[in-house]
């Protein structure tokens, strides 16, 4: 029978939870490089059992991690990312120049075919690529080099990269996401990007409708269909069926929009997941419920999904890369919270479990289906 | 011999436990030891201080001999007990957070 590998990173260390196809009984292993941030995990498309891991510190900065047996043993790989050529700066909080500095790495995204391909998403904003197992890593600096970066300042959590996503398609195609820069698409594999927010609206920035300068917290697409992106926005669910060349606002009748995970159900693309959090100043979902909404329509109409989630006196958070869907048949939706829970759905969202429920603070959540 | 303490943390992303000791020719400065300690434990690197040789990062300090020698040059001698084993160079994470 098959099953799904979770990989889940957290405050203090990486955690994996395996189960089979029913997704009934797990098996938790971890903590994997206990003490340490683990911003991220997430195994390569290409070889499941290619896993790579962001482990930072405050102390040590950044360390990164791979696997080459599905996460029972880890080597550290290369953790040198130079910024290429002079860093330049961008705007600070109190809007002076500041200039780049390296924090860690926020996402990792293996490539769809090369297990040795991988992508880095980093803060300050940067994207590398390693073409040799995460050993040695390259800036495609045409991104942060773009005529806005100068103008780009950082969200409250810092100036992240934290999404990458991959087009299946077409070969070359990619976007990525930037706190608070917004979202960017390249045509030629990294080497030139350009902003697409138009139709973003921020009300936190001068210009509302401002080329660059959007708090985009997520995006997601559905392989089959990857023309189609959903956003979530520091506040607004948003939709582009055109490859972000323009986006509409598809928040209909959520309690709030305000929000840090979106995805997309791996066999229905118009059915999307979010978790509306009550504020940018209340980050715990409204009224103290926890509930996923679901829309089956590709956004505007959204329904509440609460069977097995507390219903009460909860005040946890759902950060962005926290949430994630595996590929059986009865599609399985998980995410993490901050308070340490990871719940899981077998049945598309309509009932939930928690695998674990007192991890430490959950930052990231991926899931791999396993034959 | 050069005898060299990891904070916890790093004896465990480097596979180590108590202390390290190194054998070492020429001077013996905090760059050296850093540079042989590097050298054998490669995923040390950028841990304590930046890649090529760079400055310590910000929450690593250096003692040894009851002394805080994080702001010395890195090229200044360590002290004579360090150089002859007698006391060992420690590396610290330094106390921050909660």
């Amino acid at each position: 029978m098959s099953g799904v590998r979770v990989l889940v990173g957290t405050r203090k260390g990486a955690f994996v939870l395996t189960s089979d196809g029913t997704r009934k009984q797990w098996e938790v292993s971890g903590p994997h490089f206990a003490g340490w941030e683990i911003y991220h995990v997430k195994g390569s498309p290409a070889d499941p059992d290619r896993l790579y891991a962001s482990q930072s510190s405050g102390w040590s900065g950044q360390v990164i991690q791979r696997s080459d047996d599905g996460g029972a043993t880890w080597a550290a790989a290369g953790n040198q990312f130079a910024y290429q050529g002079t860093p330049g700066t961008h705007q600070w909080y109190d809007g002076t120049p500041h200039p780049w500095e390296f924090a860690r790495v926020w996402h990792l995204e293996p490539s769809l075919d090369d297990p040795d391909t991988v992508y880095a998403g980093v803060e300050d904003a940067g994207l590398y690529r390693s073409a040799d197992g995460g050993q040695s890593w390259q800036e495609l600096p045409r991104l942060r080099g773009h005529e806005s970066g100068p103008s780009w300042q950082p969200g409250a959590g810092g100036m992240c990269l934290h999404t990458i996503l991959l087009d299946p398609t077409r070969p070359g195609r990619m976007f990525a996401a930037i706190s608070a820069a917004g979202a960017f698409r390249s045509d030629d594999a990294g080497q030139t990007w350009r902003p697409i927010n138009q139709g973003l609206r921020s009300e936190g920035i001068p210009d509302p409708d401002a080329e660059v300068g959007h708090c985009v917290h997520r995006l997601a697409m559905h392989p089959s269909r990857p023309d189609v992106l959903f956003m979530q926005k520091h506040w607004d669910v948003m939709r582009s069926d055109n490859g972000g060349e323009s986006w509409r606002e598809v928040s209909g009748n959520l309690p709030s929009d305000f929000g840090f995970p979106i995805d997309v159900h791996a066999h229905q693309p118009d059915t999307v997941y979010v978790v509306p959090i009550t504020s940018d100043a209340q980050h715990f979902p409204p009224e103290g419920k926890l509930r996923v909404y679901r829309s089956r329509t590709g956004g505007d109409d959204w329904e509440p999904l609460t069977k097995g989630l507390p219903q009460q006196d909860c005040y946890v958070n759902v950060l962005r890369d926290a949430m994630a869907v595996d590929s059986l048949d009865s599609c399985g939706v998980y995410f993490g919270t901050t308070g340490g829970q990871v719940y899981v759905s077998a049945d598309s969202g309509d009932s939930w479990e928690p695998i674990v429920r007192d991890l430490p603070a959950v930052l990231s959540v991926e899931v791999q289906t396993l034959p | 011999m050069i005898r060299v303490v990891l904070p916890a943390h790093l004896r465990t992303l480097a596979r180590i436990s108590g202390e390290v000791h190194l054998e070492m020719a020429g001077p013996v400065t905090q760059r050296s030891v850093l540079d042989a300690l590097e050298a054998r434990y490669p995923m040390l690197r950028g841990t304590i201080r930046g890649h090529d040789g760079g400055p310590r990062r910000a929450f690593i300090r250096f003692f040894a001999c009851e002394q805080d020698l994080s702001h010395n040059s890195p090229d200044d001698p360590l002290p004579a007990a360090v150089a002859a084993g007698a006391e060992p160079y420690l590396i610290v994470g330094a106390m921050a957070g909660g």
